[in-house]
Protein backbone atom coordinates (compact mmCIF):
# COMPACT_ATOMS: atom_id res chain seq x y z
CA UNK A 1 0.00 0.00 0.00
CA UNK A 2 0.66 3.81 0.26
CA UNK A 3 4.91 3.72 1.80
CA UNK A 4 4.01 7.57 2.92
CA UNK A 5 3.13 6.39 6.38
CA UNK A 6 5.65 7.84 8.05
CA UNK A 7 4.63 11.26 7.08
CA UNK A 8 1.07 10.83 8.16
CA UNK A 9 1.00 13.21 10.68
CA UNK A 10 -2.47 11.74 12.65
CA UNK A 11 -1.40 9.73 15.35
CA UNK A 12 -4.55 7.65 17.46
CA UNK A 13 -5.42 9.30 20.42
CA UNK A 14 -6.63 7.16 23.25
CA UNK A 15 -10.42 6.26 23.26
CA UNK A 16 -10.53 7.06 26.80
CA UNK A 17 -10.24 10.86 25.70
CA UNK A 18 -12.91 10.90 23.48
CA UNK A 19 -14.83 9.95 26.62
CA UNK A 20 -13.48 11.83 28.81
CA UNK A 21 -14.31 15.21 26.38
CA UNK A 22 -17.96 13.14 26.15
CA UNK A 23 -18.50 13.27 30.06
CA UNK A 24 -17.20 16.83 29.91
CA UNK A 25 -19.75 17.46 27.15
CA UNK A 26 -22.62 15.94 29.22
CA UNK A 27 -21.85 17.64 32.78
CA UNK A 28 -21.37 21.06 31.23
CA UNK A 29 -24.74 20.53 29.54
CA UNK A 30 -26.38 19.45 33.19
CA UNK A 31 -24.61 22.31 34.30
CA UNK A 32 -25.85 24.61 32.09
CA UNK A 33 -29.59 23.91 32.18
CA UNK A 34 -29.33 23.87 35.92
CA UNK A 35 -27.49 26.94 36.41
CA UNK A 36 -30.58 28.53 33.97
CA UNK A 37 -33.02 28.22 36.65
CA UNK A 38 -31.35 30.44 39.22
CA UNK A 39 -31.58 34.09 38.75
CA UNK A 40 -28.17 35.93 38.15
CA UNK A 41 -29.72 38.88 36.18
CA UNK A 42 -28.36 39.83 33.16
CA UNK A 43 -25.05 37.40 33.96
CA UNK A 44 -27.69 34.17 33.00
CA UNK A 45 -26.73 34.42 29.27
CA UNK A 46 -22.93 35.21 29.63
CA UNK A 47 -22.78 31.65 31.74
CA UNK A 48 -24.63 30.62 29.31
CA UNK A 49 -22.34 31.13 26.33
CA UNK A 50 -19.32 30.99 28.27
CA UNK A 51 -20.66 27.32 28.98
CA UNK A 52 -21.48 26.84 25.34
CA UNK A 53 -18.29 28.11 24.31
CA UNK A 54 -16.36 26.06 26.50
CA UNK A 55 -18.13 23.11 25.15
CA UNK A 56 -17.16 24.37 21.41
CA UNK A 57 -13.74 24.58 21.92
CA UNK A 58 -13.40 21.46 23.41
CA UNK A 59 -15.39 19.96 20.28
CA UNK A 60 -13.21 21.74 18.19
CA UNK A 61 -9.74 21.18 19.38
CA UNK A 62 -10.23 17.21 20.74
CA UNK A 63 -12.91 16.12 18.87
CA UNK A 64 -12.38 18.00 15.43
CA UNK A 65 -8.35 17.36 16.00
CA UNK A 66 -7.30 20.59 15.87
CA UNK A 67 -5.28 20.21 19.04
CA UNK A 68 -3.29 17.84 16.75
CA UNK A 69 -3.22 18.94 13.34
CA UNK A 70 0.15 20.21 12.42
CA UNK A 71 -1.46 22.20 9.03
CA UNK A 72 -1.12 25.69 10.28
CA UNK A 73 -3.37 26.78 7.29
CA UNK A 74 -6.58 25.01 9.46
CA UNK A 75 -5.64 26.99 12.20
CA UNK A 76 -5.43 29.84 10.64
CA UNK A 77 -9.17 29.30 9.00
CA UNK A 78 -10.57 28.57 11.94
CA UNK A 79 -9.57 31.81 13.54
CA UNK A 80 -10.26 33.80 10.68
CA UNK A 81 -13.87 32.14 10.18
CA UNK A 82 -14.77 33.20 14.63
CA UNK A 83 -13.24 36.76 13.40
CA UNK A 84 -15.25 37.27 10.70
CA UNK A 85 -18.47 35.95 12.51
CA UNK A 86 -17.57 38.21 15.44
CA UNK A 87 -17.32 41.38 12.90
CA UNK A 88 -20.85 40.28 11.78
CA UNK A 89 -22.25 40.39 15.01
CA UNK A 90 -20.13 43.04 16.54
CA UNK A 91 -20.68 45.83 13.55
CA UNK A 92 -24.23 44.48 13.02
CA UNK A 93 -24.45 45.44 17.31
CA UNK A 94 -22.69 48.49 17.02
CA UNK A 95 -25.02 49.87 14.81
CA UNK A 96 -28.70 48.65 16.36
CA UNK A 97 -27.62 49.48 19.60
CA UNK A 98 -26.63 53.04 18.84
CA UNK A 99 -29.48 53.48 17.11
CA UNK A 100 -32.40 55.45 18.68
CA UNK A 101 -35.44 54.17 18.45
CA UNK A 102 -38.92 55.37 19.13
CA UNK B 1 -3.41 4.50 -18.96
CA UNK B 2 0.50 3.71 -18.64
CA UNK B 3 1.45 0.00 -20.33
CA UNK B 4 4.35 -0.08 -17.86
CA UNK B 5 3.61 -2.84 -15.37
CA UNK B 6 6.38 -0.92 -13.09
CA UNK B 7 4.21 2.54 -13.14
CA UNK B 8 1.06 0.61 -11.96
CA UNK B 9 2.81 -1.80 -9.36
CA UNK B 10 3.42 2.18 -7.68
CA UNK B 11 0.31 3.38 -8.30
CA UNK B 12 -1.78 4.15 -5.02
CA UNK B 13 -5.50 4.08 -6.71
CA UNK B 14 -6.73 6.27 -3.61
CA UNK B 15 -3.72 9.21 -4.60
CA UNK B 16 -4.81 11.50 -7.24
CA UNK B 17 -2.03 12.28 -10.15
CA UNK B 18 -1.94 15.94 -9.18
CA UNK B 19 -0.77 15.50 -5.80
CA UNK B 20 3.04 14.63 -5.22
CA UNK B 21 1.69 12.04 -1.87
CA UNK B 22 -1.44 11.00 -0.24
CA UNK B 23 -0.14 13.31 2.73
CA UNK B 24 -0.44 16.79 0.49
CA UNK B 25 -3.37 14.71 -0.66
CA UNK B 26 -5.24 14.55 2.73
CA UNK B 27 -3.86 17.87 4.13
CA UNK B 28 -5.53 19.85 0.70
CA UNK B 29 -8.87 17.93 0.98
CA UNK B 30 -8.81 18.63 5.07
CA UNK B 31 -8.08 22.67 3.95
CA UNK B 32 -10.88 22.21 1.89
CA UNK B 33 -13.23 21.27 4.43
CA UNK B 34 -12.28 23.75 6.60
CA UNK B 35 -13.34 26.61 4.29
CA UNK B 36 -16.63 24.85 3.38
CA UNK B 37 -16.73 25.20 7.67
CA UNK B 38 -16.22 28.44 7.09
CA UNK B 39 -18.39 29.76 4.92
CA UNK B 40 -21.24 27.29 7.00
CA UNK B 41 -20.26 29.48 10.18
CA UNK B 42 -21.56 32.78 8.43
CA UNK B 43 -24.17 31.17 6.91
CA UNK B 44 -25.66 30.36 10.05
CA UNK B 45 -23.91 33.75 10.98
CA UNK B 46 -26.70 35.49 9.62
CA UNK B 47 -29.16 33.46 11.70
CA UNK B 48 -27.67 34.26 14.93
CA UNK B 49 -27.42 38.09 14.15
CA UNK B 50 -31.12 38.54 13.37
CA UNK B 51 -31.34 36.40 16.66
CA UNK B 52 -29.03 38.89 18.51
CA UNK B 53 -30.99 42.13 17.11
CA UNK B 54 -34.63 40.63 17.79
CA UNK B 55 -33.77 40.08 21.25
CA UNK B 56 -31.77 42.98 22.28
CA UNK B 57 -34.75 44.48 21.08
CA UNK B 58 -37.37 42.76 22.65
CA UNK B 59 -35.93 40.93 25.16
CA UNK B 60 -39.19 40.53 27.31
CA UNK B 61 -40.83 38.68 24.47
CA UNK B 62 -38.41 36.50 23.72
CA UNK B 63 -38.19 35.20 27.18
CA UNK B 64 -41.91 34.09 27.08
CA UNK B 65 -41.16 32.25 23.75
CA UNK B 66 -38.82 30.32 25.29
CA UNK B 67 -39.99 29.43 28.32
CA UNK B 68 -42.93 27.64 26.44
CA UNK B 69 -40.08 25.51 24.78
CA UNK B 70 -39.62 22.21 26.45
CA UNK B 71 -36.65 22.03 27.71
CA UNK B 72 -35.93 18.32 29.08
CA UNK B 73 -36.62 17.25 25.42
CA UNK B 74 -34.01 20.33 24.35
CA UNK B 75 -31.45 19.07 26.94
CA UNK B 76 -32.18 14.98 25.76
CA UNK B 77 -31.92 16.42 21.78
CA UNK B 78 -27.92 18.11 23.29
CA UNK B 79 -26.74 15.07 24.69
CA UNK B 80 -27.94 13.19 21.96
CA UNK B 81 -26.02 14.78 19.23
CA UNK B 82 -22.88 15.02 22.31
CA UNK B 83 -23.42 10.96 21.81
CA UNK B 84 -23.42 10.97 18.20
CA UNK B 85 -19.80 13.72 17.83
CA UNK B 86 -18.25 10.55 20.38
CA UNK B 87 -19.21 8.15 18.25
CA UNK B 88 -18.29 9.97 15.32
CA UNK B 89 -14.85 10.34 16.38
CA UNK B 90 -14.40 6.83 17.69
CA UNK B 91 -15.17 5.50 14.47
CA UNK B 92 -12.58 7.31 12.79
CA UNK B 93 -10.34 6.40 15.60
CA UNK B 94 -11.39 2.72 14.75
CA UNK B 95 -10.52 3.25 10.96
CA UNK B 96 -7.09 4.37 11.96
CA UNK B 97 -6.41 1.10 13.70
CA UNK B 98 -8.04 -1.01 10.92
CA UNK B 99 -11.15 -2.13 12.77
CA UNK B 100 -13.36 -2.18 10.31
CA UNK B 101 -16.42 -4.18 11.99
CA UNK B 102 -16.12 -1.51 14.94
CA UNK B 103 -16.09 1.15 12.63
CA UNK B 104 -18.98 0.26 10.64
CA UNK B 105 -20.89 -0.38 14.57
CA UNK B 106 -19.80 2.82 15.89
CA UNK B 107 -21.17 4.98 12.33
CA UNK B 108 -24.67 3.02 12.37
CA UNK B 109 -24.69 4.38 15.93
CA UNK B 110 -23.90 7.43 14.63
CA UNK B 111 -27.14 7.73 12.61
CA UNK B 112 -29.57 6.03 14.77
CA UNK B 113 -28.44 9.43 17.15
CA UNK B 114 -28.78 11.48 14.69
CA UNK B 115 -32.46 10.10 13.67
CA UNK B 116 -33.50 10.18 17.23
CA UNK B 117 -31.92 14.18 17.28
CA UNK B 118 -34.41 14.31 14.53
CA UNK B 119 -37.61 12.17 16.16
CA UNK B 120 -37.25 14.50 18.87
CA UNK B 121 -37.26 17.65 17.38
CA UNK B 122 -40.39 16.49 15.37
CA UNK B 123 -41.77 15.55 18.74
CA UNK B 124 -41.18 19.33 19.76
CA UNK B 125 -42.37 20.81 16.29
CA UNK B 126 -45.83 19.14 16.72
CA UNK B 127 -45.82 20.09 20.18
CA UNK B 128 -45.72 23.93 19.13
CA UNK B 129 -48.48 23.16 16.65
CA UNK B 130 -50.84 21.81 19.28
CA UNK B 131 -50.60 24.79 21.22
CA UNK B 132 -50.92 27.16 18.74
CA UNK B 133 -46.92 28.89 18.90
CA UNK B 134 -46.30 28.67 15.02
CA UNK B 135 -46.56 32.40 13.52
CA UNK B 136 -49.60 32.76 11.66
CA UNK B 137 -53.19 33.52 11.76
CA UNK B 138 -54.02 30.96 14.42
CA UNK B 139 -50.66 31.91 16.92
CA UNK B 140 -52.44 32.54 20.59
CA UNK B 141 -50.52 32.78 23.81
CA UNK B 142 -51.77 30.94 26.22
CA UNK B 143 -52.41 32.59 30.01
CA UNK B 144 -49.94 29.73 31.26
CA UNK B 145 -47.04 31.00 28.25
CA UNK B 146 -47.42 34.21 30.27
CA UNK B 147 -46.57 33.47 33.74
CA UNK B 148 -44.75 35.85 35.24
CA UNK B 149 -45.09 38.39 32.88
CA UNK B 150 -47.51 41.10 33.14
CA UNK B 151 -48.49 43.00 29.73
CA UNK B 152 -51.75 45.91 29.65
CA UNK B 153 -54.36 43.70 28.00
CA UNK B 154 -54.66 46.80 25.49
CA UNK B 155 -50.75 45.83 24.58
CA UNK B 156 -51.37 42.62 23.90
CA UNK B 157 -52.14 42.21 20.45
CA UNK B 158 -48.64 43.95 19.87
CA UNK B 159 -46.64 41.83 22.17
CA UNK B 160 -47.85 38.56 21.07
CA UNK B 161 -46.93 39.68 17.09
CA UNK B 162 -43.68 40.56 18.39
CA UNK B 163 -43.03 37.00 20.71
CA UNK B 164 -43.93 35.76 16.86
CA UNK B 165 -40.25 36.78 15.83
CA UNK B 166 -38.65 34.64 18.57
CA UNK B 167 -41.19 31.61 17.35
CA UNK B 168 -40.04 32.61 13.77
CA UNK B 169 -36.43 32.33 14.34
CA UNK B 170 -36.65 29.32 15.97
CA UNK B 171 -38.15 27.75 13.34
CA UNK B 172 -35.60 29.05 10.88
CA UNK B 173 -32.82 28.28 13.13
CA UNK B 174 -33.75 24.95 14.09
CA UNK B 175 -35.28 24.15 10.61
CA UNK B 176 -31.94 25.16 8.99
CA UNK B 177 -29.63 23.24 11.73
CA UNK B 178 -32.54 19.65 11.17
CA UNK B 179 -31.82 20.33 7.31
CA UNK B 180 -27.98 20.09 8.27
CA UNK B 181 -28.80 17.06 10.00
CA UNK B 182 -30.84 14.90 7.12
CA UNK B 183 -27.51 16.10 5.00
CA UNK B 184 -25.74 14.59 7.67
CA UNK B 185 -27.48 11.00 8.09
CA UNK B 186 -27.69 11.08 3.91
CA UNK B 187 -23.82 11.61 4.03
CA UNK B 188 -23.00 8.95 7.04
CA UNK B 189 -25.23 6.45 4.66
CA UNK B 190 -22.34 6.76 2.17
CA UNK B 191 -19.82 6.82 4.69
CA UNK B 192 -20.68 3.74 6.56
CA UNK B 193 -21.52 1.77 2.90
CA UNK B 194 -18.16 2.64 2.27
CA UNK B 195 -16.36 1.82 5.41
CA UNK B 196 -18.04 -1.48 5.60
CA UNK B 197 -16.91 -2.22 1.74
CA UNK B 198 -13.50 -1.63 3.37
CA UNK B 199 -12.51 1.53 1.36
CA UNK B 200 -10.98 3.58 4.31
CA UNK B 201 -7.80 2.08 5.58
CA UNK B 202 -5.44 3.62 8.37
CA UNK B 203 -3.63 5.04 4.99
CA UNK B 204 -6.84 6.63 3.73
CA UNK B 205 -10.04 7.64 5.34
CA UNK B 206 -9.89 11.18 4.33
CA UNK B 207 -13.56 10.95 3.09
CA UNK B 208 -14.70 9.88 6.51
CA UNK B 209 -12.25 12.86 8.69
CA UNK B 210 -14.27 15.22 6.47
CA UNK B 211 -17.80 13.99 7.05
CA UNK B 212 -16.83 13.63 10.83
CA UNK B 213 -16.08 17.33 10.66
CA UNK B 214 -19.23 18.31 9.09
CA UNK B 215 -20.86 16.11 11.66
CA UNK B 216 -19.36 17.79 14.80
CA UNK B 217 -19.69 21.87 13.06
CA UNK B 218 -23.48 20.86 13.04
CA UNK B 219 -23.02 19.52 16.58
CA UNK B 220 -21.80 22.90 18.13
CA UNK B 221 -24.94 24.57 16.15
CA UNK B 222 -26.61 22.90 18.33
CA UNK B 223 -24.64 23.19 21.36
CA UNK B 224 -24.78 27.59 20.84
CA UNK B 225 -29.01 26.98 19.94
CA UNK B 226 -29.94 25.09 22.95
CA UNK B 227 -28.90 27.70 25.62
CA UNK B 228 -29.69 30.52 23.04
CA UNK B 229 -33.17 29.88 22.58
CA UNK B 230 -34.31 27.05 25.51
CA UNK B 231 -32.26 29.23 28.50
CA UNK B 232 -33.68 32.84 28.14
CA UNK B 233 -35.00 33.96 31.44
CA UNK B 234 -35.98 30.32 32.93
CA UNK B 235 -35.65 31.55 36.73
CA UNK B 236 -38.97 33.93 35.40
CA UNK B 237 -41.02 30.29 35.24
CA UNK B 238 -41.23 29.52 39.06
Amino acid sequence: MSSQNSEHSDHVLPSGLYWGIWFTLIVLTLVTAWVANIDLGRLNTVVALVIATGKAIVVVLFFMHVKYTSEKLTKVVVFSAIFFLLILLALSMADYATRLMS
Amino acid sequence: MSDSPIALEHHDPNLQHHFVNAEQQRQASSLGMWLFLATELMFFGGMFCAYLIYRYSYPVEFGVGSRTLNLPLGAANTAVLICSSLTVALAIRATQMAKRTLAVVLLLLTMVFGLTFLVIKGFEWKEKYEKHHIPGASFQLSAEDMKGVNVDPQNMQDFQQRTQTFYSLYFAMTGLHALHMIIGVGLFLYLTYATWKGRYTPEYYTPLENGGLYWHFVDIVWIYLFPLLYLIDRNLQK
